[in-house]
């Protein structure tokens, strides 16, 4: 008698992978994990972009909680989500930029007419800090914590949802006073 | 008609080379071996922009870069191992083709296996249960069963031995 439930064992299965793949619908597939995550910021030696003789290294990173915001003049969202990192900068938030394979006269004259959000701006013109973050499309922004460890990317444009869902309670979560 | 059609063709296979050209970069290797291994990677590396699309297929910025780091730690003399796993831990495990065999891949690595074994044991135990209760049943038959047998048989040799099948209800 019992060994009749064997057959609803396919059944079973199929419900079984039915229901993991559920939860699978819905997430966006263009979004990929946060390959960096736990790992500490990749150490880099980048010329600032306002004072280009001022080397920039993973070290200035370390202190503070901060995001880090990769964006670029040909980015069309990025200019899109820059009124909304100004305010976030305005409310407190330490911003540090990656200007990524950019012109950097362009990317300069870009900060001096749209405001500059930024703590300050690494100068990443072949990308290769990029490449070592594994920056795969302009904007990212990642969420990096005082010891320089990276805890969450996000790609795509940051906005009110974005910031309400996501960041801030990361920001919240890794002890950020004054949310 | 027919003339139109094999113009939109002309037009398609042309727009096709062109794509296809535009996604060859030239690099040197020092040595064959080195030429295949790259060849190799740079299709079983994945593009995190276009995505299902391998590097070497895909002319987006981020696998111009992707195959220009490749060439390059190849030519440094990495092994296609390392060039793998230097990709994965900057783009994630999405980056290749063949995803490590870790327990969030489990499913995709064993899940076929493990339904066609589910499917074999329900489809045996399904035919082990109908082989039985349609199975004959070999009986001996007694001796005036056996002369029953053979005179409805009308058979003059009824004293060989005999046995017949029957279905057991």
């Amino acid at each position: 008698m019992n060994k009749r439930l064997v057959y609803f064992a396919p059944l079973l299965a199929a419900f079984g992978i039915g229901l993991i793949l559920y939860t699978a619908i819905g997430k966006d597939p263009t979004k990929l994990e946060t390959a960096r995550k736990d790992d500490p910021f990749p150490s880099f030696l980048l010329a600032d972009l306002h004072q280009p003789e001022r080397v920039r290294t993973e070290t200035d990173l370390a202190g503070k909680i901060r995001l880090v915001n990769v964006w670029a003049t040909w980015c069309p969202s990025c200019k899109a989500e820059h009124g909304y990192l100004q305010a976030l900068s305005d409310s407190g938030i330490n911003i540090v930029g990656l200007n990524y394979k950019d012109e950097r006269t362009a990317a300069l004259q870009w900060l001096q007419q749209l405001g500059n959000p930024y703590e300050f701006v690494i100068d990443d013109p072949k990308g290769s800090l990029g490449f070592d973050l594994g920056v795969y499309g302009a904007p990212e922004t990642y969420v990096v914590d005082a010891m320089g460890v990276v805890h969450y990317r996000h790609v795509g444009e940051v906005n009110e949802r974005v910031w309400a869902s996501t960041l801030k309670p990361m920001l919240t979560k890794l002890g950020l006073k004054g949310l | 008609m027919i003339k139109q059609l094999l113009r939109l063709a002309v037009v398609s296979l042309m727009a096709l080379s062109a794509a296809a050209l535009a996604s060859i970069d030239v690099y040197e290797f020092s040595s064959e071996q080195k030429r295949a291994e790259y060849n190799a990677l740079t299709k079983e590396l994945r593009c995190p922009k276009c995505q299902n699309q391998d590097i070497a297929d895909s002319n987006s910025p981020i696998a111009q870069d992707m195959r220009y780091q490749v060439h390059r730690l190849i030519e440094e003399g990495k092994s296609p191992e390392t060039v793998v796993e230097y990709m994965v831990e900057r783009f994630g495990d999405f980056v290749t083709y063949k995803p490590k065999i870790i327990p969030a891949t489990y499913l995709l690595w064993f899940g076929p296996f493990a339904l066609v074994g589910l499917g074999l044991v329900v489809v045996l135990l399904l035919s082990n249960k109908r082989r039985k209760t349609n199975e004959p049943h070999l009986v001996e038959l007694d001796a005036s069963a056996k002369e029953r047998l053979a005179n409805m048989l009308d058979d003059t040799d009824g004293s060989q031995k005999t046995s017949s099948e029957k279905g057991k209800e």
